[in-house]
């Protein structure tokens, strides 16, 4: 066992747990951001340089700190760690300049796509990210590629996170698919453009941070925030057969994997519950999913609130709030 | 008496110039032949027309960019904004060949608005990021039926000979924007 504080909040987790996953136990505004790394794939993270993070002590054994600011996701904690996320101007500052350089290239169609109201890369922008841009230069621009019948690939959008590579190697059987060229011109591709096709090929559109690889079925259907998720399940011999359902009105128009509240997957689905069941009567419904407020999508939403989730919620928030104003009396 | 306004019916005996009420009368008529010779409170709607605002927030307008081609993309961002929740629509994708109808590669293959819900406070207009919808100073029509107060593309596009200017409520922000070249969908 490992002793961290991170932001002045102490935490005991298991050795070569990673700096990212110790925050997330604490949970709340501590945890830093990723858009690379996923929790459910292995080997993912160390990519996108967004969870970058401060360490100002090493170990309890060796204090000094570390020159350089660390990707959490792949830095494993030290007992007596002491990190610096939120708390350290030099990380926000450094994570906004991971954010322009993830909107160089980014094109500015969020109007146009599908992801909007849902995307990671919008979020984060939103939070850590500056108003204007100040590259001036021409966009990179990619065709369109029909990935299979069902998903688009729109390789403009990408940030290459290789998220969606890994769900090949490590979920379906042969790989198809991969990031061809290097450095600017590299580009998510399949070889000769052959279909992705087999059973779990369509969670690469779950663990897409962005809109680059979207639902070929929903697309253009409706924006998300005017749909009602619902939780739903149904009996699936490939898959668990859990999954979120996106409907309006007695239409169903997107069938999708249930996210964490770190927007992972923890129980991919397949693709049969994905693309072939788009019809109420398949399905047993639960239930409203719940959606953060702060989306919006939960405007017009209405679930049950969790009383004891909440309680969790408000705690969590008011040990926050405490480890806040710690680092200011140890340092007058 | 609890409210303090019960008032005390006194039967007073009226006096003769009150009995046949002719000074009253008088005094009545002299009141109105007063007005007939006055400016009158109204006008003679829809010849003359009161001034209104410059930016006065009317009937809607889905503008069309300088080749005439629609610059809504159907990205719902109004719809969102709206208090009154009055506006509807559905996407669909452009095909080949329609560049010239639709900016963009998704377009409003309807889009709504309930113009009895609508409270014209401008919100949609604020929201739009590609500045298809703007506020006329176009008075909505009155009509006969509910249903013809749904306004829809027929109703809310400008004609591509027929443009309609907006310049007025084009805020300084908004000309800045347009301003920035090197933004695609500006150039």
């Amino acid at each position: 066992m490992a002793k961290v504080t991170i932001d002045g909040i102490e935490v005991e987790v298991a050795d070569g747990t990673t700096i990212l996953n110790a925050a997330r136990q604490i949970g709340g505004e501590v945890v830093p951001p990723a858009m690379c790394y996923y929790s459910s794939l292995k080997d993912t993270g160390g990519k996108c340089r967004v969870c970058l993070v401060k360490v100002t002590q090493g170990s309890a054994k060796d204090p000094r700190p570390m020159p350089k600011l660390v990707a959490s996701c792949r830095t494993p904690v030290m007992d007596g760690m002491v990190v610096q996320n939120i708390t350290s101007p030099e990380v926000l500052e450094a994570r906004k300049g991971v954010v322009e350089f993830l909107l160089l290239n980014h094109p500015l169609d969020c109007p146009v796509c599908d992801q909007a109201g849902e995307c990671d890369l919008q979020n984060l922008s939103y939070e850590h990210g500056v108003g204007k841009t100040r590259y001036e230069e021409d966009r990179r621009t990619f065709e369109k590629i029909d990935i299979g019948d069902k998903i688009k690939l729109h390789m403009t959008r990408c940030i290459l996170c290789y998220r969606c590579t890994f769900v090949a190697d490590q979920l379906t059987q042969e790989r198809v698919h991969g990031v061809l060229n290097r450095g600017d011109a590299s580009e998510i591709s399949t070889y000769i453009e052959k279909a992705v096709d087999n059973d779990f090929s369509g969670n690469m559109i779950d663990v897409c941070p962005v809109g680059a690889l979207t639902d070929k079925t929903f697309r253009f259907k409706s924006r998300v925030w005017f749909t009602k998720p619902l939780d739903a399940h149904r009996d699936c011999d490939k898959c668990c057969g859990k999954v979120v359902l996106w409907t309006k009105g007695d239409d169903v128009l997107r069938v999708s994997a249930r996210k964490d509240q770190y927007n992972e997957v923890k129980e991919y689905i397949c693709n049969e519950c994905r693309y072939d069941h788009k019809d109420m009567k398949d399905w047993t419904i639960e239930g409203p999913r719940h959606i953060d407020r702060h989306s919006v999508i939960s405007q017009n939403h209405y679930e049950k609130i969790d009383m004891q989730k909440l309680k969790l919620d408000i705690d969590r928030q008011l040990t926050f709030q405490k480890g806040k104003q710690l680092p200011e009396t140890t340092n007058p | 008496m609890l409210t303090n306004r019960s008032k005390l019916v006194v039967n007073k005996k009226m006096t003769f110039a009150e009995k046949i009420y002719l000074p009253a009368l008088l005094s009545g008529v002299a009141i109105t032949i007063r007005h007939l010779f006055r400016k009158g409170a109204t006008v003679r709607y829809p010849e003359t027309k009161r001034p209104i605002a410059e930016i006065w927030r009317g009937q809607h307008v889905l503008k069309r960019d300088d080749k005439g081609a629609e610059r809504c993309t159907a990205c719902g961002l109004c719809a969102v904004a709206c208090p009154a929740e009055a506006i509807t629509m559905t996407a669909a994708e452009r095909k080949k060949g329609e560049e010239n109808l639709y900016r963009e590669e998704k377009y409003a293959a309807k889009y709504e608005i309930n113009m009895l819900r609508c409270i014209f406070c401008g919100l949609c207009e604020e929201a739009c990021p590609k500045e298809a919808i703007f506020l006329t100073d176009r008075i909505v029509s009155t009509d006969y039926g509910r249903g013809e107060f749904i306004y829809g593309k027929d109703k809310l596009v400008e004609k591509v000979d027929e443009r309609i200017d907006v310049t007025k409520r084009q805020t300084q922000n908004v000309l800045e924007f347009k301003q920035q070249k090197r933004l695609s969908h500006n150039k």
